[in-house]
């Protein structure tokens, strides 16, 4: 066979395989779950189709309290995060302030959601860092207040703790399709038509904007109303949302409550349906309310004011995020901390000497997975791009979808199905399973976080390597790959972060086997260790954040005397 | 050296047809063609080297004296290609770019030399570690036909090969580029919009306009 059939082949190949790894586990996971919601799972001896899993949930306690709960958060966090970074952006693109923060967006988006709302909760707490910030002097609090948070009932801190993670993502996608949708051209004609920036950017940029957003959105919103692990750490308990009850039933000793939880999946499934449904309706709404806005000519509509509540805004945002993350630190090495003082009195670094030994087998396994699932998604990623230079010709619209897939399909639907059906065909749970699980999750990061840097790549550079003679491989592995490393590598990180900061595929695939940094934070969460809890925060934080410093750091070096290939050069 | 024959070459995008052409370009001959963007004087070029963009369609034959190579790949066809920019492989070094494209023939030593004796000849033997991001615009366009040379082309086609350098050095490099083409007596296709060019080429000249031919 020669090299370059070899190549065809190959190439062809991985696109299917992207295809089915993105595809098959949620086709088959949703199938997992719907069987058992109506009565059928042979191994638990449900040998015949019935309601009875359904009318057993209905009756459920509190549960129309969990669905509103899912649903209000999820939506709720979803439009103050799109309004921050409209706000934002509208008012601040291309200043000074928007490039600032522009440059804290990948190591804030490495941050794991386990870490920021763990550090949420620290300092927000009513005996947390701000509480003691503030008392006695302004507060005259001698003991930790009594207001609830995290976990107050009406979900106010787990809106909070989505928002912070959800507008640094936001902004990153909106980087993208910024530049997709010629913001700069479509700005600077409104400006140059009289429009202050605000407005400029609302009539002139949104309308071509919110389209490449809205799939990312769609994602936020499936994230935020079927989280598990951000709202098993900020989210009420009694009751506690939909997702996190459905767990709590999955896990329930008494086998025949699976049923139930089967049917609570595909009640996951239908809400967050329904959100993506209300959040469309919303759309169409606003899209009509403001055709006639467009064209009234107005070139303001407080811009002053907007702008200075998005400034205020995301510096709460940011802070709040950055903040939480220092005081983990400090917890980390905290001896005595009485409150109300605002610094531990004796500092110590007893906390990490007695973690270390712990910490090696969570540290091992969580390296173990998302070093092999990043590497398997980076090669399916480079093989579905390559393809697509090869037949030169954009993604289908259904590939883009399937490549959301995951994203908008609750993890908890589909993961928990898939447990069924990996416990029907026997095969056992661990690392593998886990691995594979995780590689749902990593594809499509990696694939988002290259996909442009790719397609962007002058296709002179393989015509002129061709024209000199060389194969497709040698083309690909010579010169495609050297040029690409710096964004290949980045992608690698994203997905490594995206690896690390899994909770539910951990504990749903592998069967509670598998014990990473992130499930051992939120189940440390839950109890009262604050110290040992802001330990294993702080590693589920510095894993990807030391995959983000050598992914800048690699191709610096790699290429120290290649000007043309470091960063800034044209 | 064999001729390139365009036997019959008709490049059309959707319905419309972009231009028409029927020559053979002899062994050392340039030849011109010049004409207003968007008459597919680039699309002539890419579908001779073989990188024909989906979008438009070719009918007619390229050949190599009687062999012919539209239906080859495009790394088998030994048609060389220059661009506007060198596009050096900014991960290489000038050595590494020209070992890229040479063609593996002899021991590494023997390759080395030659590469050597190439940089020798246009006067950059001490620049052969040189990180090509740091080479003068002139430097740069040696380099890159050295490279496209030492490939060993049957043919070579240049797409406005000079149109990104000074004014002052155009006129240098040009007599330089098409000093070497003769030597090495191969058949040469120029596609560019700059008279100067033309004239200095000092072959026939092929005016397309509007999918017309108007001159030759």
């Amino acid at each position: 066979m020669s090299s370059a059939v070899a190549y065809r082949l190959v190439v062809g190949t991985l696109p299917w395989l992207t295809i089915a790894l993105l595809s098959m586990p949620v086709a088959s996971g949703v199938l997992g779950a719907l069987m058992p919601a109506f009565g059928w799972l042979p191994t638990l001896g449900g040998d015949h189709l019935s309601l009875s899993p359904w009318r057993q949930l209905v009756q459920v306690p509190g549960l129309v309290d969990m669905a509103r709960l899912s649903l209000v958060t999820g939506l709720a966090s979803a439009a103050l995060a799109l309004a921050l970074v409209v706000l934002f952006l509208g008012s601040f693109l291309y200043t000074p302030l928007y490039r600032r923060i522009q440059r804290w967006l990948s190591p804030l988006l490495a941050v794991p959601h386990a870490a920021a709302a763990i550090g949420l909760a620290f300092l927000l707490a009513p005996s947390g860092w701000a509480a003691r910030g503030l008392s006695p002097w302004l507060t005259g609090w001698a003991y930790p207040p009594g207001y609830a948070f995290p976990g107050d009932a009406w979900g106010l801190s787990l809106i909070l703790g989505l928002v912070v993670k959800e507008v640094p993502f936001l902004l990153l996608m909106s980087l993208a399709a910024l530049v997709q949708c010629q913001a700069g051209e479509r700005l600077a004609v409104a400006r140059s038509l009289g429009y202050r920036p605000l407005t400029a950017f609302l009539k002139g940029v949104m309308p071509g904007l919110y389209p490449l957003l809205r799939l990312p959105l769609y994602a936020v919103i499936a994230f935020a109303t079927s989280t598990v692990d951000v709202a098993m750490i900020l989210g009420p308990t009694t009751p506690s949302t939909l997702a996190v009850s459905v767990v709590g039933w999955l896990n329930d000793p008494v086998l025949s409550t699976r049923f139930m939880a089967s049917a609570g999946a595909i009640l996951q499934l239908l809400l967050t349906l329904t959100a993506l449904l209300i959040w469309w309706s919303l759309e169409r709404l606003v899209a009509c309310a403001s055709r006639g806005w467009y064209r009234d000519g107005r070139r303001q509509c407080g811009d002053r004011w907007l702008g200075g509540v998005a400034w205020l805004a995301m510096r709460t945002v940011l802070g709040l995020m950055m903040a939480g993350l220092a005081g983990l630190v400090l917890w980390s090495v905290a001896g005595y901390w009485p409150f109300p003082h605002f610094l531990p009195r004796s500092p110590t670094v007893h906390n990490w000497l007695n973690a270390a030994d712990e910490l090696i087998v969570p540290v091992w396994q969580t390296l173990s997975v998302a070093l092999i699932a990043t590497l398997v998604s980076v090669v399916l990623v480079l093989g579905s791009l390559e393809a697509e230079t090869l037949r030169s010709r954009p993604l289908q619209p259904w590939v883009q979808v399937i490549l959301y897939l995951p994203l908008l399909v609750p993890p908890v639907a589909f993961l928990f199905g898939l447990v069924m059906m990996q416990a029907q065909a026997g095969i056992r749970p661990g690392l593998g399973t886990v691995i594979v699980g995780h590689a749902v999750f990593v594809l499509p990061y990696v694939f988002l976080s290259l996909a442009e840097s790719y397609r962007r790549l002058d296709p002179r550079w393989s015509q002129q390597a061709r024209s000199l003679g060389a194969g497709p491989w040698r083309v690909f592995l010579g010169v495609r790959l050297p040029l690409l490393l710096a964004p290949i590598v980045t992608a690698a990180a994203v997905g490594f972060a995206v690896s690390i900061g899994q909770y539910l595929p951990t504990v749903l695939l592998g069967a509670g086997r598998v014990v990473t940094v992130t499930t051992e934070a939120v189940s440390l969460a839950s109890g009262g260790d604050r110290r040992l809890t802001a330990i294993y925060a702080l590693v589920q934080l510095l894993l990807p954040a030391l995959g983000f410093l050598l992914a800048m750091r690699v191709p610096r070096y790699v290429f120290r005397r290649r000007r043309g290939l470091l960063p800034g050069a044209d | 050296m064999a001729s390139l024959i365009l036997d019959d070459l008709v490049i059309e995008q959707g319905q419309q047809r972009l231009l028409s052409l029927d020559t053979t370009i002899a062994p050392g001959e340039v030849l011109t063609i010049m004409g207003p963007s968007g008459v597919g004087k680039s699309t002539l070029l890419a579908f001779i080297a073989g990188f024909l963009s989906p979008a438009f369609r070719a009918r007619g034959r390229v050949k190599l004296d009687e062999k012919r190579i539209d239906m080859l790949p495009a790394e088998q066809r030994h048609v060389g290609l220059l661009f506007q920019d060198p596009l050096l492989f900014p991960h290489l070094d000038v050595e590494g770019n020209l070992a890229f494209g040479m063609v593996r023939e002899g021991s590494r030593q023997q390759r080395c030399a030659r590469i050597h004796e190439a940089l020798r000849s246009v006067g950059l033997e001490t620049f052969a570690k040189r990180d090509p991001a740091t080479l003068s615009g002139g430097q740069k366009a040696r380099v890159a036909l050295l490279r496209v040379l030492l490939s060993q082309p049957r043919a070579i086609l240049l797409d406005e090969p000079f149109s990104k350098l000074d004014a002052g050095l155009r006129d240098e490099i040009r007599h330089w580029v098409f000093e070497r083409v003769r030597h090495y007596r191969l058949p040469t296709l120029m596609v560019t919009h700059d008279e100067a060019d033309a004239r200095a080429a000092g072959g026939r000249i092929i005016t397309f306009d509007d999918g017309c031919r108007v001159t030759s």
